[in-house]
């Protein structure tokens, strides 16, 4: 499956990533390829199966759930410890002005 | 941008001045039909959050509650909370919704600093639950709003733009809210006007204190509203082009945004021009809305199934469990009070408002055995004690009890409403029992014949002028006579045999 280097550029801006001219051409070839190969599981016939995100299914229905009973957190100085900047308390970012 | 709230006491002023702004014709609104749907965030009331165990808590030091899951530290799984799902089941059925005995997660995908997963996990293609109502009463209709939706997803944390000294360089954030449990509740776009809308999110809130699914305080983020409004020619089908408005964190500035962004959407078609499918911010201070300048492709969310989590499977017999636990609905016990005790709309709606007032409303009727009665003394002398002194019902120090002999006493003809009116003061200054009161202050209705022949006599002797006129023919002058007799036996003659009495002697 052939991808464009508009569809390269595309989803480089949804990731945040900024790619130069060259890398977006091998990006095109190199996704295509893995495309390709993925595509080949097309060509089994899914349509009486249903479809499935992982494989815990047959779990009872609360064995995967936990109670609402509060665990110890991490202190501040635990939960900065790999920032890159903080200071407050707080993680500091480059300026955000819009979502 | 700012999401935090901000107190604006010149709202209305500035509604008024902007509104003015806008200057479209009423007639021409009113060619126009607004079509409005609502997003609600209603914050699910557990001690911990969805998918770890950190505590819930407002207002703690920044970064304090926090683990490697809301964190979204690398190889941190989520865990989801039993307590959430079973608050939101209990949202949905009280929404009238169909509950998906199979429901799943999924990421949805976008770039912020106070989402360091780098995805909300959400619901997307199978939510929660589908297909339900909420009825509002809007002058006095009834009205339902379709619900189409009810799901579960984590809050992201907050960030703090402004009012750090490098507040110009840097943006603050704080992880403690980050994995809150949320349910997002999709209205249909069945509202028409802001006041459908304001409707529907007093009832959204009402019910959903009702059933302990949150406390919904809004100061603390635990209710947010997004609208979708748009606008069409009156009598046509399709829908016009939609804005969202975001930021919308009282229900008066949702009314108030509303009606805006109706004039702005009128004024702009009118004009020629179109609108444009965008999110806007609604700004407290100078009451408009404002478009966001987001990226064309900020939509574009790239939805796929949480992989990290199974499907969330709710049995027959857990929705069952969850349905039978549930407390009457603030609608159906409103329509009860009316059918059960014969009270009056207002009051039925005014008992209602809140669990607590309808618990202490029930409570004092098992002691009056008087549902009207009952009914005008809370709503009336009760909580206007209660307003006066700034405390709530649940605090009362008339205990629903006492209240309810109060109006037993009455209907006993052991006490004047008269005299009632001057104990209930009393019992709520001291918390005691209308009979202690009585006993102690000497009160009590006056309804021995002989007692009351007496203070009769003497009114009768003061008033020679009156006996004379009611002689004469002119009978309407005994309720006169009747008020003299009840200010001299201080309120507390029977006020029935006071009015047999004086008829008998004056023949």
């Amino acid at each position: 499956m052939k991808l464009t280097t508009e569809e390269v550029r595309y989803v480089a801006d949804l990731a945040n990533l900024r790619l130069t001219d060259e890398e977006v051409v091998r990006m095109s070839h190199d996704l295509g390829q893995i495309l390709t190969y993925v595509e080949e599981l097309s060509e089994i016939n899914t349509e009486q199966v249903a479809p499935m995100a992982q494989v815990l299914y047959e779990a009872d229905e609360t064995a995967t759930l936990r109670e609402d009973r509060p665990r110890e957190p991490l202190n501040n100085r635990q939960a900065l410890e790999n920032a890159a900047v903080s200071g407050a308390g707080y993680y500091k970012v480059p300026k955000v002005i819009e979502r | 941008m700012n999401f935090r709230r901000k107190s604006c006491p010149n709202a209305r002023a500035l509604y008024n001045q902007n509104m003015s702004v806008l200057a479209v014709a009423e007639d021409v609104l009113r060619k126009y039909e607004p079509v409005i749907g609502l997003e609600v965030h209603v914050q699910l009331g557990t001690k911990t959050k969805i998918f770890c165990g950190c505590p819930v808590e407002f207002g703690a030091a920044p970064n304090t509650n926090v683990c490697p899951v809301c964190l979204g530290l690398p190889g941190a799984l989520p865990v989801l909370s039993g307590q959430a799902v079973e608050l939101a089941i209990g949202a949905a059925v009280a929404l009238h919704c169909r509950v998906n005995p199979f429901s799943r997660f999924a990421r949805k995908n976008y770039f912020y600093p106070d989402l360091p997963k780098g995805y909300q996990i959400s619901q997307y293609d199978q939510p929660l639950a589908e297909h339900g109502y909420l009825a509002i009463f809007v002058d006095g209709a009834k009205k339902r709003i379709g619900v189409t939706r009810v799901h579960m997803e984590d809050d992201a944390g907050k960030s703090i733009h402004d009012g750090f000294k490098d507040s110009d360089r840097y943006s603050y954030v704080d992880l403690n809210r980050s994995g809150t449990p949320l349910i997002e509740i999709v209205s249909e776009p069945d509202m028409r006007n802001s006041d459908d809308a304001y409707a529907y999110a007093t009832a959204m809130k009402q019910v959903m204190q009702y059933i302990g699914v949150s406390e919904c305080d809004m100061e603390k983020g635990q209710l947010r509203c997004d609208a979708n409004v748009s606008v069409r020619p009156r009598g046509t089908e399709k829908f016009g082009t939609k804005a969202e408005i975001k930021n919308l964190n009282s229900f008066r500035f949702l009314k108030m945004a509303v009606d805006y962004e109706i004039r702005r959407q009128v004024e702009l078609i009118e004009s020629g021009g179109r609108v444009e499918q965008e999110t806007r911010l609604y700004n407290v201070e100078t009451g408009q809305t404002v478009g966001m300048r987001s990226k064309e492709h900020a939509h574009d969310y790239r939805y796929f199934p949480e992989p990290d989590l199974v499907p969330l499977q709710v049995s027959e017999h857990w929705l069952h469990q969850v349905k039978s636990a549930l407390p009457e609905l603030p609608q159906d016990r409103r329509d009860r009070f009316v059918n059960e005790f014969g009270l009056r709309d207002y009051d039925a709606e005014v008992l209602t408002l809140t669990r607590a007032v309808g618990d202490y409303f029930e409570e004092a009727v098992k002691a009056s055995g008087d549902g009207r009665a009952t009914a005008n003394w809370v709503v009336g002398d009760l909580m206007g004690l209660l307003k006066a002194a700034g405390k709530d019902i649940a605090d009362s120090p008339v205990s629903a009890a006492n209240l309810g002999e109060l109006v037993a006493l009455i209907n006993k003809n052991e006490l004047t409403g008269k005299l009632a009116k001057e104990i209930l003061p009393k019992m709520f200054e001291t918390g005691d029992s209308p009979r202690a009161i009585m006993e102690r202050e000497g009160l009590k209705q006056i309804s021995d014949t002989g007692a009351l022949e007496a203070i009769i006599e003497s009114v009768l002797a003061a008033n020679p002028k009156q006996v004379e006129q009611y002689k004469s023919g002119k009978t309407a002058v005994l309720g006169f006579l009747v008020g003299q007799v009840m200010k001299a036996s201080r309120g507390q003659a029977n006020p029935g045999a006071v009015n047999e009495l004086l008829r008998k002697r004056l023949g």
